[in-house]
């Protein structure tokens, strides 16, 4: 209880939905001054309604969102865009209007009642302006950017209005990667120098994975979970928050893989430190469902080879490869008709990949190092003839 | 820097071009006067008495200042209505809040010319006032459904047919002496005015339009949308009722005292904020208002003059000028509609 009244931010038993129907009940989270919470999830979950209920732009239908200890009903509309400013997702079309002049009306609460800006609001203007490195643009028609840099005055807007609370909803959605890098850094700083509690909602998972203090994933059943990156980002919460069923999501590398081929092996590829994974999903997307060995459970390429082959010859992490991998692999071998040597540096720990590589040439494989894109379609167009 | 030397720019070509309607539209009619005679008789009083006096002081004078208030008060409401709609061809005639004050002050006028002799000014205006709140009710009922602006304009015009329609009815039953009364103010004219149409009228626009400037600063944040204004401290359900009620008290008073003037709302404005490159309401809002003044007075000009001695309906030089812009804003956003 006590641990509770330190938050910054806060929500009570909070209930949100429309029309007096809750979509999504008992939210309880808690935040500290300068902290970064991140909402993740499906689309359609209710990530939004969230924030529209933080933002007060919508009424909570039950509990109550507090803010330093008091309910953000209770604030006045002044003193609370003085606490909080937003970034939304609805577009804002206007005519003739610079992007300066949008900026400036982040400082709508301290100007006095005709609006004027002194000498310290354009100076915080032009900061704002600078901290999105938007300078070079300031004087163009808002009308006439692109919807990344769109995204960048909105975003020194919000930082303009000097709140305590940033809230934004979805603001990486039309940016590409390096202005969405460079969004996150503005916002990481922000927290970290400036002390502001940053509270927003992302698509890019593997991003809100760097950038968050506290993560709430928003499922479509409007089940919540919460908590710090490490404990929300594990594959198999991942996994069923999206319902992701063909493909796979790694969290260890925030990287996407497509669906595993089907069927019995008919390639193995002999891999390891990264070779083999461009030759994983060249098989995939030709559909030749493949083994591969052998490699270390610590090596990088075996999360990939983990979620693509139908079978793996692994090895404990840093040990050398055993006669127990060896001949597991040998086995895989015996299975296929074609091996694929992907071109991995021998060194003291993998010595049996050579003997692996002489055990295939033995047994009559057909032996493809380091194979092109044609070679294997190659072996697609061989796979079809051989009906197997 | 440039920015402000635009902004002086227009305001003194404006002041400017205001000057030279106030003289051209004193000095043109079709008795003959010149120019030192005016002078003398509006400033040292001369010729009390002479017909001249008269057409100066009972005729020329009030119809010209009730041309520039109204004028001011029309491009005024309908800047109010193309922030509050987010709409550039928002405007008191195009979404039928005209046609139903007119409806409503015909109505009134025929029920109410039975009982006693004529209608005072000040119930004309309280009737197309009323009148003009019911049609934009009903406008808003539909607005908050339809979100394509040319479809908005669509039941503006179905509205208007549908008030016009009713008041044709009103007058198929009324007296011969209501119909010429009301088919002469339905044309929509200042050539009726006098000094109490003067007077009435900056009694109401002034304070109205005054208003209207103080909200300059929530109407700027307004351009980015409901939710940023709402973000930025605005009470946005009073603001908006503010909003409505301003740009319909400003409509009634024209549509009561002038008839029904049509586009000076979406001409002027959008001519004004090109002119001046720039949609702060702040600077462009008094500018709109003198915009319309001029506007309206070079109109009315035309009217009585064009083909003279008879006079067109102000309504029909409005049109002319004002239709060509609103088919230019249409065409020029085609993304948007």
């Amino acid at each position: 209880m006590q641990r509770e009244e330190q938050f910054y931010f806060r929500t009570d038993k909070l209930s949100v939905g429309y029309h007096g129907k809750p979509l999504l009940k008992d939210i309880e989270l808690g935040i500290y001054k300068g902290q970064i919470l991140t909402l993740i999830g499906p689309n359609g979950s209710g990530k939004s309604t969230i924030l529209k209920n933080i933002i007060r732009e919508m009424t909570p239908v039950g509990g109550a969102v507090m803010l330093e200890g008091k309910d953000i009903q209770n604030y006045g509309s002044r003193e609370f865009a003085k606490q909080m400013s937003v970034v939304l997702t609805e577009r804002v079309n206007t005519e003739l209007l610079s992007c300066r002049d949008i900026v400036a009306m982040g400082r709508y609460p301290y100007t006095n009642y005709f609006g004027r800006l002194t000498k310290e609001d354009e100076r915080i203007v032009d900061e704002a302006l600078e901290s999105v490195s938007a300078l070079d643009i300031a004087d163009k028609d808002f009308s006439q950017i692109s919807d990344g840099q769109r995204q960048r005055i909105m975003l020194a807007r919000a930082i303009c209005q000097k709140p305590q609370v940033i809230v934004l909803d979805e603001p990486t959605s039309f940016l590409d990667i390096r202005h969405k890098i460079e969004l996150l850094d503005i916002l990481q700083k922000m927290a970290v120098k400036e002390n502001v509690t940053v509270i927003l909602s992302l698509h890019e998972i593997e991003l809100a994975n760097r950038i968050s203090d506290l993560v709430m994933c928003v499922r479509s059943d409007g089940r919540l979970i919460c908590g710090t990156p490490s404990e929300i980002f594990t594959d198999d919460i991942i996994r069923e928050l999206y319902g992701i069923k063909s493909g796979s999501y790694n969290c260890l590398f925030g990287c996407t893989e497509l669906e595993r081929p089907e069927g019995a092996p008919k390639v193995f590829v002999a891999g390891g430190a990264g070779s083999g994974v461009s030759v994983y999903r060249r098989l995939q997307h030709f559909g030749i469902p493949f083994s591969a060995g052998i490699l270390a459970e610590n090596d990088c390429e075996y999360q990939v080879a983990k979620e693509l082959a139908a079978e793996v010859a692994s090895e404990k992490a840093f040990m050398a490869f055993s006669d127990n991998a060896f001949e597991r692999a040998c086995e895989l071998i015996d299975d296929v008709s074609y091996v694929i040597d992907a071109g991995c540096p021998i060194g003291d720990t993998n010595l049996k990949m050579a003997e692996l590589l002489e055990y295939a040439q033995k047994t009559d494989k057909i032996i493809f190092c380091k194979p092109t894109d044609k070679e294997i379609r190659h072996i697609k167009q061989m796979l079809a003839e051989t009906g197997t | 820097m440039k920015k402000v030397f635009r902004y002086q720019i227009v305001y003194l070509l404006l002041a400017g071009l205001f000057v030279l309607a106030v003289f051209m539209n004193i000095n043109t009619g079709n008795v003959n006067i010149s120019f030192g005679r005016i002078l003398r008789i509006i400033f040292c009083g001369a010729e009390s008495g002479a017909a001249e006096y008269n057409i100066i002081w009972k005729i020329r004078l009030p119809r010209l200042l009730s041309a520039a208030i109204l004028g001011g008060a029309l491009a005024l409401s309908g800047f109010l209505l193309q922030t509050f709609f987010r709409n550039p061809i928002a405007g008191p005639f195009v979404l039928g809040i005209s046609s139903g004050a007119k409806m409503f002050l015909a109505v009134t006028m025929i029920f109410l010319l039975r009982y006693i002799p004529s209608m005072p000014m000040w119930a004309q205006v309280a009737a197309a006032f009323i009148g003009s709140v019911l049609s934009l009710l009903y406008v808003l009922l539909f607005a908050g459904k339809v979100k394509s602006m040319s479809t908005l304009l669509v039941i503006g015009i179905m509205i208007s047919y549908i008030c016009s329609a009713v008041t044709d009815l009103c007058i198929t039953f009324a007296n011969d002496s209501d119909i010429a009364n009301l088919t002469y103010w339905a044309m929509g004219s200042f050539s009726g005015s006098s000094w109490s149409t003067v007077r009435l009228s900056a009694v109401i626009v002034f304070p109205a339009a005054l208003a209207a400037f103080l909200f300059a600063k929530p109407i700027g944040a307004y351009l980015l949308g409901e939710g940023y204004a709402k973000s930025m401290g605005i009470p946005i359900k009073f603001f908006r009722v503010c909003i409505i009620t301003l740009s319909s008290i400003l409509s009634a008073c024209v549509t009561a005292l002038a008839g029904p003037i049509s586009f000076v709302g979406i001409a002027v404005p959008h001519i004004t904020r090109m002119m001046m490159k720039t949609a702060k309401p702040g600077v462009i809002m008094p500018a709109i208002f003198l915009g319309g003044s001029v506007f309206c007075m070079f109109c009315d000009l035309a009217a009585r003059t064009v083909f003279s001695p008879s006079e067109l309906s102000i309504g029909t030089v409005t049109a002319v000028f004002g239709a060509p812009v609103v088919i230019w804003l249409m065409l020029s956003r085609k993304n948007s509609v």
